[in-house]
């Protein structure tokens, strides 16, 4: 066990360190809500050509074409998040679509795809969830039927993200009715937003912004080319995809952060004339998430030791999803109790403290619980994957065949 | 930057394993809890673990030890907990050494450290009114080379040649159990792998009186090494609550696959094992003195508390009606992990302290810690 990081590593720090103080002055105020700013692209530019974003994406493809460093990877984000700054462009299409198109796709995909992707010239939504497919994905009915060169696409995705802005989805579909199972009936998609026939709906959730939409298809017409990977393979290569999302999300270092506010908050927050802090049942309270956000931390860097050396730890990786939203959420919880009736406002206004911050992540953060495999799809993973308890046998109904 | 085991400390680990393994099966270790043989844990099994070197974990090469750190103790420890081995560890393997090596004068290095090393001196640790607060009107003190008053615990007291125990003012001592004036009374211990005595002086001469000042040290280790027992404790009976619901069928299947059932065994499994990184960096943090071992040293000894009641619960819960039976012998570790979750400090306890560290609860407790003092 040794915490201490080489030379090397601290030279690095430093040149990032350096990096962010020279170039304070050129981090983007607005990322933008749907589409990146202009100042974002050009953040993301300047990173990618330092080697900070898209590191080991090959230059031909609009990466940096570094090597794999994961202590480097761990590095910046540090730097990034101690400076506050965003370590660049985050969505979907950076994050899932062009892993899974690394792994999966055409040589001509990649050349078209990933460099305008990584540069935010290009923004991607993601269809998967239907709304008679959300935690049984493998049940999805969004069908393309072949004509001539070409699918025709005609059903319903919900949950997606930025649609309003995107200029493509990645999609799930099922092109083969008659696959031996369901699974061996999906195809991945490439869908453009503009192709007649789809119809955006903003889908409002209770934060009272429209974070998600509804995307309806009649009669879509897209070219067979479209497609990542072969027919009928879409199930094996989005779980690829899943799994990037899955390692996404949970930063430890996020929950202490936190920690950090509500603490402050504490302190701030006084009744008949008694700070918070300073009363033993509010404290205690503070103090187990304190606990628990230190154990994610440590647990963090067991896993990337553990990534370093090429092992994985498996029940140690599922777990995180779990515990870090769940975590996440009892830190909103807490807060919003310490703030009493003002907890229960909404928004800025009179009397709000922070913008009414706590009140919408106590709300966004029950949304991060379910999205993304809901708590209770991940402790089915964990108990049979992690554990190795069988799995629950299937209802023998019509759609539901393995 | 390597957060994580190395080589020899697997090693380490699966060296006790094998040979605790030997020593204290778990058909042994069931008949001891149900007939109370104490020799089999004051000699049987303190034999043993003499003979693979653990008294000397913590102390020096040089004085006959193995020289290793507060880590490689905790890693013993989770094994000693895996299989709830009874008898001494806490008194004579961690907090004695470190007392002696922290505060000791050479003098008593000296004598007492090789002694220590080869098992043949063997320190029960009585330190409960500086770890769990002080209840009612116990507490020690020293007074013209004499002991008076009284201490709520001596753990590890069975078959010690020495107490180690500290007066209010966190004065470290050494007093022989059979000194006069030294009243023990024996403590019901739920958990019937640990023994603990109550202790009240009355003019009891102590053998030595270190000269410095470890109290800290050696509560921070204690509640490290502890909380790497419930680690070890609380995986075991994940362990065989996962086995259980393998082969245990109702309704035409395996218990496991209904996710009432599944769900009882992931939720402790994913509470469990961020515990172990916490443990890990604790213990890690006392070695190389971090700024936040202090700290870590509490949460890792509230927070393991708390996993592993949850782990005994649902392991239990888990095992329906046979779980709460003697014969299958769950109960072992349910109690072992009742008592250890307590002991040098509960988990509201704990935390509380972790307040105060950090200069919160100003004006309440520690008005009230003045007043009483």
């Amino acid at each position: 066990m040794d915490l201490s990081y080489t030379p090397q590593q601290d030279a690095f720090r430093e040149e990032v360190r350096k990096f962010l103080a020279d170039h304070a002055d050129q981090v983007p105020p607005h990322f933008g809500v749907n589409r990146p700013t202009p100042e974002a692209r050009a953040w993301q530019g300047l990173l990618i050509s330092r080697g900070y974003v898209a590191r080991t994406i090959p230059v031909e493809y609009g990466g940096s074409g570094q090597e794999p460093d994961i202590m480097k990877a761990q590095i910046l984000a540090e730097e990034f998040a101690a400076a506050r700054a965003p370590l660049g462009l985050v969505n979907q299409g950076i994050s899932m679509f062009v892993p899974t198109l690394l792994e999966h796709g055409t040589e001509e995909q990649k050349r078209a795809w990933i460099a305008p992707t990584l540069h935010g010239e290009m923004v991607w939504c993601q269809g998967y969830s239907e709304p008679e497919a959300g935690s049984d994905l493998a049940s999805l009915k969004t069908s393309a039927r072949e004509d001539g060169d070409d699918f025709i696409i005609n059903g319903q995705k919900i949950w997606t993200t930025t649609a309003h802005g995107a200029d493509m989805m990645f999609a799930l579909v099922r092109t083969e009715p008659h696959a031996p199972n369901r699974y061996l009936g999906i195809s991945y998609l490439i869908i453009p937003m503009d192709s007649p026939g789809i119809e955006v709906r903003p889908l409002r959730t209770m934060t009272g912004e429209a974070e998600f939409n509804e995307v309806f298809f009649t009669d879509v017409r897209i070219p067979q080319t479209n497609i990542v990977g072969a027919r009928g393979d879409g199930w094996r290569i989005a779980n690829s995809t899943l799994k990037h999302e899955r390692g996404m999300l949970g930063d430890p270092n996020a929950a202490l952060a936190r920690i950090r506010n509500l603490l402050n908050l504490m302190e701030a927050e006084s009744v008949d004339g008694v700070r918070l802090i300073d009363m033993p049942v509010w404290c205690d309270r503070v103090m187990t998430l304190q606990g628990r956000a230190m154990a994610m931390k440590f647990h963090a860097m067991r896993l990337l030791t553990a990534a370093v050396k090429g092992e994985e730890p498996s029940l140690a990786r599922m777990i995180v999803k779990l515990k870090a939203t769940e975590l996440n959420h009892q830190i909103a919880t807490l807060a919003v109790d310490v703030l009493g009736e003002v907890g229960g406002l909404m928004g800025d206004g009179p009397l709000s403290r922070d913008r009414g911050v706590w009140q919408k992540r106590f709300m966004f953060d029950l949304g991060m619980i379910i999205g993304g495999g809901t708590a209770q799809i991940q402790k089915n993973i964990i108990g049979e994957r992690g554990l190795g308890l069988p799995r629950e046998p299937r209802l023998q109904a019509a759609g539901h065949n393995r | 930057m390597d957060f994580a085991l190395s080589d020899d400390q697997i090693l380490l680990q699966d060296q006790v394993d094998r040979a605790v393994g030997e020593l204290a099966p778990v058909e042994r270790v069931a008949a001891y809890v149900r007939d109370g043989d104490r020799a089999f844990a004051t000699e049987n099994v303190w034999q043993g673990l003499c003979s693979i070197g653990v008294p000397g974990l913590l102390v020096p090469e040089a004085s006959g030890g193995l020289g290793l750190g507060i880590l490689d103790a905790a890693l013993v420890a989770e094994i000693m907990g895996r299989h709830a081995v009874p008898g001494a560890f806490l008194g004579p393997v961690v907090a004695a050494p470190l007392a002696i090596l922290r505060a000791g004068d050479a003098e008593q290095q000296a004598e007492l450290l090789p002694r220590i090393a080869e098992g043949s001196l063997r320190i029960a640790v009585a330190v409960s009114e500086q770890l769990s607060g002080t209840r009612g009107d116990a507490g020690v003190r020293l007074v013209d080379g004499r002991l008076s008053g009284s201490t709520q615990m001596a753990v590890d007291i069975a078959g010690a040649d020495l107490i180690l125990t500290a007066d209010h003012a966190g004065r470290l001592v050494l007093v022989r159990p059979d000194a006069p004036g030294v009243t023990r009374l024996a403590l019901n211990v739920v958990d019937r792998t640990r023994d603990a005595a109550c202790l009240e002086f009355s003019g009891a001469r102590p053998e030595m009186i270190l000269p410095g000042n470890a109290l800290a040290a050696i509560g921070a280790a204690l509640r490290v090494v502890l909380a790497a027992d419930l680690l070890g404790a609380a995986s075991r009976m994940i362990d065989m609550a996962v086995a259980y619901a393998k082969i245990r069928n109702q309704f035409g299947r395996p218990i496991g696959s209904f996710q009432a059932v599944k769900h009882l065994c992931a939720d402790m499994a994913a509470e469990l094992e961020p515990g172990r990184a916490l443990v890990w960096y604790a213990a890690h943090a006392q070695d190389v003195g971090l700024p936040d071992a202090a700290l870590t040293a509490l949460y890792a000894k509230a927070y393991l508390g708390e996993a592993a009641r949850l782990a005994a619960r649902n392991a239990t819960e888990v095992h329906g009606g046979i779980g709460i039976t003697e014969e299958l012998g769950l109960h072992i570790w349910l109690k072992r992990i009742s008592f250890g979750t307590q002991l040098f400090g509960g988990p509201t306890r704990l935390r509380e302290e972790a307040a105060i560290l950090q200069g919160y609860l100003g004006t309440s407790v520690a008005c009230g810690r003045a007043a009483a003092e």
